[in-house]
């Protein structure tokens, strides 16, 4: 084998050496992108969720069609979404009675009579905020911010150190019992990338909730923002949220 | 765990039932506080110049060592994915206060302790690597790592070096340990843990925790060595631990005057969860018997005279308590700041488990690794000058 034979297979080894290092490499690089679908364009959207309070009847199929859509363990600890139904007597907005019997999913039994004060469902889930805590705090950028205002989490990432879900306000995370990572609402990722609505908003008998995306200037939410008082939860954490309220009483936290 | 929802007092959010962090994440600061007090103690000799606590010099770097070769142990076995946990070294988030762990535990491994350690037993390495035969000499051939100059101009620019690397250890000891503190302190959305004074407050409750276990640690090892404690260290000790526990409790009575006295919106939840499921570890175990009761036990050696054997005696009953109580000041922010919800409406309940990855049975063994590691040790760098006689027969316990 002459001198020349040698070297170039020497570079030629060091070559392929070099692409598939650099091919497995940019496979963690993209395994921190949001999934990707045909003709799905991240950047032209930024999705929230209108909630509105007065619409929601406590029926629950939104936790159940949520429970089934992601494959959320059936047990009554990890929920992508919940309903409460508050109960506020007189002026004690400090101290509203509070339940979520299975996050609301099999409905609510009667519990209070008419006249006893006043009684409301507050559906909860991610809400998705511009300045989320959760992202902040993972240490190795598993949870992630799309580029469409969505907040994600890589799974394949994920240490399941548990660090964002002390760090977010509104108990919206937990850990898949079966993955050991963490798990959350992603609204329906899959979905919305393909044009459709959230299992939640698709299974709503009356519209309380509903996707929007404040990025479409054809979407009605713009309308709806200057037409109506809506509130965001604990807007005292400064984390920007984007599921948007109607209707919220005081009391809710 | 259907279990837990029966023992669920008013309202939490579902997701907030079960705790995330179990008794390992109380096991993480109460083992690098340790650390950071052991090292602290260690750099009063060495940069304070106080002669008193010579004694207990080499054996504080030890003991710093050999806890935090184990203070990574409890994060690593509480990871749902503890095989990915080299992502926090590879892709550290910038944002994150947890991601630099990683690093400022490496810096406080590698930077520091290590080669304070290095520099300090070089002339012991040496001399060993050349007196003594079989493995153990080899492992000392090694530990020299080629350099045999023993000569008074080097071990004179190791000494230099040695305060030098002491200068900067004192500020990272303190890194290590703040920023523990900072990791609970910056969660915004947990008003039991949101509070600048948390580093300050974790600092000073490590420096009284490493303090307390190397005054333990050098009495027992004087008692197994069946040598006499030098008293004038003791009580040097004793007081250095008496000033950072006072400095400590003010603090602490600062946080709690601050929040009683403010009455947010967390205070009612907080305060009824205080007087509640966290009553006997916090009012009586941390602040009762695990501060009041040593800061009174030491209060009364500098007070009233005493004999050696008594005082002797008070400080290893002090000491042995501090750590009861620093242990349970980690347990109550810990575990205490996830048993109400962040609703303010209700509280969960934390049971342990035994024979479970988290439960008691590993917390124990965790716990008493370092001691095995510091037992190897001693016994490869002896932290003392070799085996003076006994001045006196042994009594027990130590005579004075």
């Amino acid at each position: 084998m002459t001198a020349d034979r040698r070297q170039f297979l020497r570079e030629t080894g060091k070559l392929l050496l070099l692409t598939g290092a650099a091919g497995l490499a940019f496979d963690h690089v993209i395994a921190g992108q949001p999934e990707s679908a045909p003709g799905y364009d991240a950047t032209r959207h930024w999705w929230g969720m209108l909630i509105d309070v007065e619409k929601c009847i406590g029926c629950g199929r939104c936790v159940a069609a949520c429970k089934e859509e992601n494959g959320v363990s059936p047990e009554p600890f990890y929920f992508r979404t919940w309903v409460e139904r508050y109960h506020v007597r007189g002026d004690d907005l400090e101290h509203p009675v509070v339940d979520s019997p299975h996050g609301g999913k099999d409905g609510f039994p009667e519990r209070y009579r008419t006249g006893e004060g006043k009684t409301f469902f507050v559906p909860k889930m991610c809400n998705h905020c511009a300045d989320s805590p959760c992202v902040q705090v993972c240490p190795v950028g598993a949870t992630f911010h799309a580029p469409d205002g969505v907040v994600l989490v890589d799974k394949k990432y994920c240490i399941g150190c548990r660090y964002c879900v002390q760090a977010c306000p509104y108990g919206c995370r937990y850990i898949d019992p079966a993955l050991h990572v963490v798990d959350k609402c992603d609204l329906c990722y899959h979905r919305i990338a393909q044009g459709l609505t959230t299992a939640c908003c698709e299974v709503c008998p009356t519209g309380a909730r509903q996707l929007v995306d404040l990025k479409d200037p054809e979407d009605p939410i713009h309308e709806y923002l200057r037409t109506h008082k809506v509130h965001v939860l604990k807007p005292h954490m400064a984390t920007k949220p984007k599921a948007f309220y109607n209707g919220l009483d005081g009391s809710v936290r | 765990m259907e279990q837990l929802l029966s023992r669920v007092d008013g309202y939490m959010y579902p997701n907030e039932v079960e705790l995330q962090w179990s008794v390992l994440i109380v096991l993480y600061p109460f083992i690098t506080g340790l650390v950071a007090g052991a090292f602290i103690l260690a750099s009063l000799e060495r940069v304070f110049k106080v002669d008193a606590v010579k004694p207990t010099y080499r054996l504080a770097l030890l003991t710093a060592l050999a806890f935090l070769l184990v203070a990574p142990l409890p994060l690593q076995l509480h990871l749902g994915h503890p095989e990915r946990s080299a992502q926090m070294y590879f892709t550290p988030h910038s944002s994150s206060a947890m991601a630099m762990f990683g690093f400022v535990y490496l810096w406080y491994l590698m930077g520091v302790l290590l080669l304070e350690i290095w520099l300090e037993y070089r002339p012991e390495f040496v001399a060993f690597a050349k007196a003594t035969p079989g493995w153990r000499g080899r492992v000392y051939r090694v530990l020299t790592l080629g350099s045999y100059d023993v000569s008074p101009e080097a071990l004179h620019i190791d000494d230099r070096v040695g305060w030098a690397l002491t200068v900067i250890g004192i500020p990272s000891a303190f890194l290590l340990h703040g920023y523990v503190g900072f990791i609970f302190g910056s969660i915004k959305a947990n008003p039991w843990w949101s509070t600048p004074l948390m580093p300050i407050v974790f600092l000073f409750s490590a420096i009284v925790s490493g303090i307390a276990l190397v005054l333990l640690m050098y009495v027992v090892t004087c008692w197994l060595r069946q040598q006499r404690t030098d008293m004038r260290c003791l009580d040097t000790t004793a007081r250095y631990l008496l000033y950072a526990f006072l400095i400590d409790f003010s603090l602490e009575m600062l946080d709690l005057l601050h929040r009683v006295y403010e009455a947010d919106e967390s205070f009612k939840t907080l305060d009824f969860m205080v007087q509640t499921r966290l009553y006997t570890s916090q009012m009586v175990v941390q602040i009762g018997l695990g501060t009041v009761a040593p800061l009174a036990l030491l209060a009364l050696t500098q007070i009233v005279g005493m004999s050696e054997r008594a005082r002797r005696n008070s400080y290893v009953v002090a000491a042995l308590l501090t750590l009861v109580g620093i242990f349970a000041m980690r347990w109550n922010v810990v575990i205490g700041g996830q048993l109400f919800s962040k609703s303010f409406l209700g509280y969960t309940t934390y049971k342990m488990a035994f024979a479970t990855r988290e439960g008691l049975l590993a917390t124990v063994l965790l716990l008493l690794t370092p001691f095995g590691i510091l037992w190897g040790l001693v016994r490869l760098l002896p932290p003392w000058a070799e085996a003076p006689a006994p001045e006196r027969p042994p009594a027990l316990p130590a005579a004075s």
